[in-house]
């Protein structure tokens, strides 16, 4: 017998169409600026009254040039689909570790942090032991990951159980503190690789690496298989589990949730330590994987753990949402680089785009507007209560 | 001034909150608007107050239409409201409350305190609204405060007063007091919109009553001769039960035994002071007062939402005084806390979902960890049909149901776990007539059914149909419970801090 899911009632076409046209738009203002900066187009706009059609020929040929690469970039072959996957893969991690806290009503800003302990724990496990079967090893290095970044996680959360400290400041704070450590362990015998000045870590044993299936061009590997679990993990644990009931109804009445007998205390040190072993997960995949150098450096992040915050908002703090979404800025952080390569336009551009969407989404009466959405003004309160939390 | 309303209508998506109403207020006429909550009677007066704008209809004045963009205008046209929140800064002086917006200037923008206190002082002995100008707003009394309100309404010329239920807050004792000022103020040729949901504060004041009932006019009653059977009627669309029926308590073993319970702030000053109760099995016991005298923290204490300073709390002989507070639930204690939308729902979830709220994690509604949709759902079903909760379906967010539906929900959900003890507090806030006589019945069935039943309201006539013995709170300590029956203006006495002794009182433990 199929039962009714209560929490899956509420209409989901005006909350899907949303980040779909805030994706459109900011590509479409992307475009504006393409053709701002493009010389052609700048010259010909001098004597625009004259011929008007240079001008605007000049700028669709700049903006589709440089999107068709963007697109073909992204997933115009099988290795172009490939990065996509491989780039997306930590911002899925990144951002399940921003949308599960998220439901409970915290904001969590230190996936940057959480995501450094996991990468540098699984990179410890990984060139430590020797001679580990595969099986053994890579889900030992992927263990240590998530006990890290949960550890680094829940500290947070204890000090807002505890203390009442806002998790924004502390998590912001704790990143600002694991850089510098991480830096710091880097030079330190136990990790620092023989004969190197730099910082960085010897290397991780090829039995704790992320196997990858194809070719040598297709890098895309098991870490893609582990962020998708996490997916439904998460799915499962706010949907289904009383853990999650708990996890929502925190997140949407604190007050109600402790007159019902729940403890806001615990949820909150619980999610946030989900949250820590996500982003710790998202890290190990960057040193473990593929895409990493196979060693733990200073800078393996490169802010993946910041860009979880966005992917978590545009996927509506949903499992499934933050999926697509990650899927979404995988894809034109990977087509950007073949749109500067092929183009000359800076991939700066997507950061442009990124952040558009975000504005967008934060302020959805903006798009509702736009397209005279009926507004249910969900997201736009959501986030409002991550921070008055 | 004389107002005119025609053909009023106001929708919101989904809802006509007002349609086509017609309303006269004659000059010097108090003019009652009687209404359940839900029924227009706010949207109608934000209208007439520039909050909104109507979609249809037209404001006349004095035979004039006017037009109406903000509150700005509506002062301007000489129309005043106290609202039922009041709008005052706390930590100004009663004089810079009143003035606030148009202060008298001395020289170059600077704020002549004399010239304001003076004026307010005059005003406020002219109209007989005695206050202090001088006073800070924050120390004063919930009744002060309000005349403050009244006299910022004055002071700009108000010749109409919407007055949005103003007992609300108020001792019987302090709504007689405003009561006499409304009276003067008539007297004065000014005319009022008294806005209630309680009949009896209409048949006292008002001269003539309109019903709203869904937004629309339902019927104009004269307050000297319409009953209150035929304008509940008029309200609810049916005939109402006003007088609960139950039959006499048969009071057994002691359930709940509170003793010498105390409550500090955190400033150290006693919330609850040194309070001692005993509610037996099989009766209701009712314990009155005005808001803010400790009955938040006493019931907060005895529920396990927070932990006394001093003294203890025993359930049937067991101490439950350190339990956490889903302990406490789950070991037979019941719990309608006073406000349902902070503390008795998720508004974002479903009506199933809140039903077993309190029981997230316990059979049958989870095993292992799981949730189980298809037992949550069988409960809510069962309990949306015996409790009498009217909603599209079970699924359907909580919040988007009215606040009669909404109480019913957490009626529901804590009455129907086996319970030793209930305690219930403001059972029916914010709840129209139909679902007050539906809730008290179930109290009743609830104590008749073996249960020690503790009340909390601050509405006197509530406890007084409910309650076999009744207490007052005053500034934390609890005057009595003396039995059944007592005359009403004696517990009014002791909740605005009368001395028992001289009200020739004796507590009586059980009777």
């Amino acid at each position: 017998m199929t039962t009714p899911v209560p929490t899956r009632r509420t209409p989901l076409r005006p909350e899907l169409l949303t980040p779909v046209l805030a994706v459109l738009v900011a590509l479409a203002l992307g475009a504006v600026l393409v053709a701002v900066a493009d010389e052609d187009t700048v010259s010909a706009l001098g004597y625009f009254t004259s011929r008007p059609m240079d001008t605007l020929s000049a700028a669709w040929d700049a903006v589709s040039s440089a999107y068709a690469a963007l697109f073909s970039g992204a997933l115009g072959s099988s290795v172009a689909l490939s990065e996509t996957l491989v780039t997306a893969t930590p911002l899925i991690l990144a951002g399940l570790a921003v949308a599960v806290p998220f439901r409970a009503g915290l904001f969590n800003i230190g996936g940057e942090g959480q995501l450094l302990a996991g990468g540098a724990a699984a990179g410890f496990v990984g060139f430590t032991f020797h001679g580990l079967p595969l099986l053994v090893h890579l889900p030992l290095a992927l263990l240590a990951a998530l006990v890290a970044g949960g550890l680094v996680g829940a500290v947070p959360g204890v000090l807002k159980a505890r203390t009442g400290a806002h998790e924004v400041i502390t998590t912001i704070m704790i990143n600002n503190i694991m850089g510098p450590v991480l830096l710091a362990l880097l030079v330190t015998s136990l990790f620092q690789a023989p004969g190197r000045s730099d910082p960085i870590s010897r290397s991780v044993a090829s039995t704790a690496r992320m196997p990858s299936p194809a070719g040598s061009d297709i890098r895309v590997d098991l870490g893609l298989l582990v962020a998708l679990l996490a997916a439904v993990a998460v799915w499962w644990l706010i949907e289904r589990s009383t853990l999650g009931f708990q996890i929502r109804a925190v997140g949407a009445n604190a007050t109600a949730a402790v007159t019902a007998g729940m403890s806001a205390t615990r949820t909150t040190v619980l999610s946030m330590a989900i949250a820590g072993g996500l982003a710790g997960l998202g890290g190990a995949g960057m040193v473990l994987g593929a895409s990493g150098q196979g060693a733990v450096t200073s800078s393996f992040s490169s802010g993946v753990g910041f860009d979880g915050i966005t992917v978590a908002l545009l996927g509506r703090g949903k499992a499934g949402g933050t999926v697509a979404a990650g899927l979404v800025f995988g894809a034109l952080r990977a087509g950007g680089l073949r749109m500067q390569a092929r183009t000359g336009t800076p991939v700066d551009l997507i950061v442009v785009i990124q952040a558009l969407v975000i504005l967008f989404i934060a302020a959805p009466r903006v798009i509702q507007s736009l397209f005279r959405i009926r507004a249910n003004g969900s997201m736009g309160t959501t986030v409002a209560k991550g921070w008055g939390a | 001034m004389r107002l005119e309303l025609k053909g009023i209508t106001k929708r919101f998506p989904g809802v006509i909150a007002n349609d086509h109403v017609d309303l006269v207020v004659e000059p010097g006429e108090v003019h009652g608007l009687l209404g359940e909550n839900g029924a227009g009677k706010s949207t109608l007066m934000n209208i007439l107050y520039g909050l909104y704008h109507a979609d249809e209809g037209e404001i006349l004045i004095d035979g004039e239409p006017v037009s109406f963009t903000g509150p700005g205008d509506a002062i301007a046209a000489g129309i005043g409201m106290v609202h039922q929140h009041f709008q005052l800064v706390g930590n100004f002086s009663v004089a810079e409350n009143v003035v606030l917006g148009a202060e008298p200037m001395r020289g170059a923008g600077r704020y002549d305190r004399r010239a304001a206190e003076a004026a307010v002082a005059e005003l406020s002995v002219r109209h007989g609204l005695p206050v202090d100008p001088a006073a800070i707003v924050e120390e004063l009394p919930v009744g002060i405060q309000q005349r403050v309100e009244i006299l910022k309404a004055l002071y700009r010329d108000a010749s109409l007063l919407i007055l949005d239920e103003p007992t609300a807050v108020l001792t019987p004792q302090e709504a007689d007091d405003l009561f006499v000022a409304v009276k003067g103020l008539q007297e004065a040729g000014r005319s009022i919109v008294f806005i209630s949901h309680k009949l009896r504060e209409h048949r006292s004041l008002a001269d003539r009553i309109s019903v709203l009932r869904r937004g629309r006019i339902v019927g104009t009653a004269d307050p000297r001769t319409a009953s209150d059977d035929m304008l509940a009627e008029l309200m609810v669309g049916r005939p109402v039960d006003l007088v609960v029926s139950k039959g006499t308590a048969a009071p057994s073993e002691p359930v709940l035994q509170v003793t010498s319970l105390t409550v500090l702030d955190a400033a150290g000053q006693p919330r609850v002071d040194d309070v001692s109760l005993t509610v037996h099995r099989g009766e209701i016991v009712g314990i009155a007062g005005v808001e803010g005298n400790g009955q938040t923290e006493l019931v907060r204490a005895i529920t396990g939402l927070q932990k006394p300073t001093t003294g203890t709390v025993d359930m049937l002989g067991r101490d439950i005084t350190s339990m956490s507070r889903r302990e406490v639930l789950r070991s037979g204690v019941g719990h309608v806390p006073e406000d349902r939308t902070t503390e008795g729902l998720v508004g974002e979830f479903s009506v199933a979902e809140n039903l077993m709220l309190d029981l997230w994690n316990a059979e049958p509604f989870a095993a292992h960890g799981v949730l189980r949709f298809d037992a949550i759902a069988a409960h809510a079903q069962e309990e949306a049909l015996s409790f009498d909760i009217r909603t599209p379906d079970v699924h359907t967010r909580v919040s988007t149901l009215s606040g009669g539906n909404q109480q019913k929900v957490v009626v529901a959900r804590e009455f129907s776990r086996e319970n030793d003890l209930l305690v219930c507090s403001q059972p029916t806030r914010g709840v129209d007539v139909g679902s007050i006589e539906y809730i008290h019945a179930r109290i009743v069935a609830q104590r008749d059914n073996g249960a020690a039943v503790l009340i909390v309201s601050s509405e006197l006539d509530e406890v007084l149909a409910l309650a076999d013995r009744v207490a007052v709170l005053y500034r934390g300590q609890l005057r009595g419970p003396y039995a059944m029956p007592l005359a009403k203006d004696v517990v009014g006495q002791l909740m605005a801090g009368g001395d028992p002794a001289e009200l020739e009182l004796s507590p009586q433990e059980t009777r």
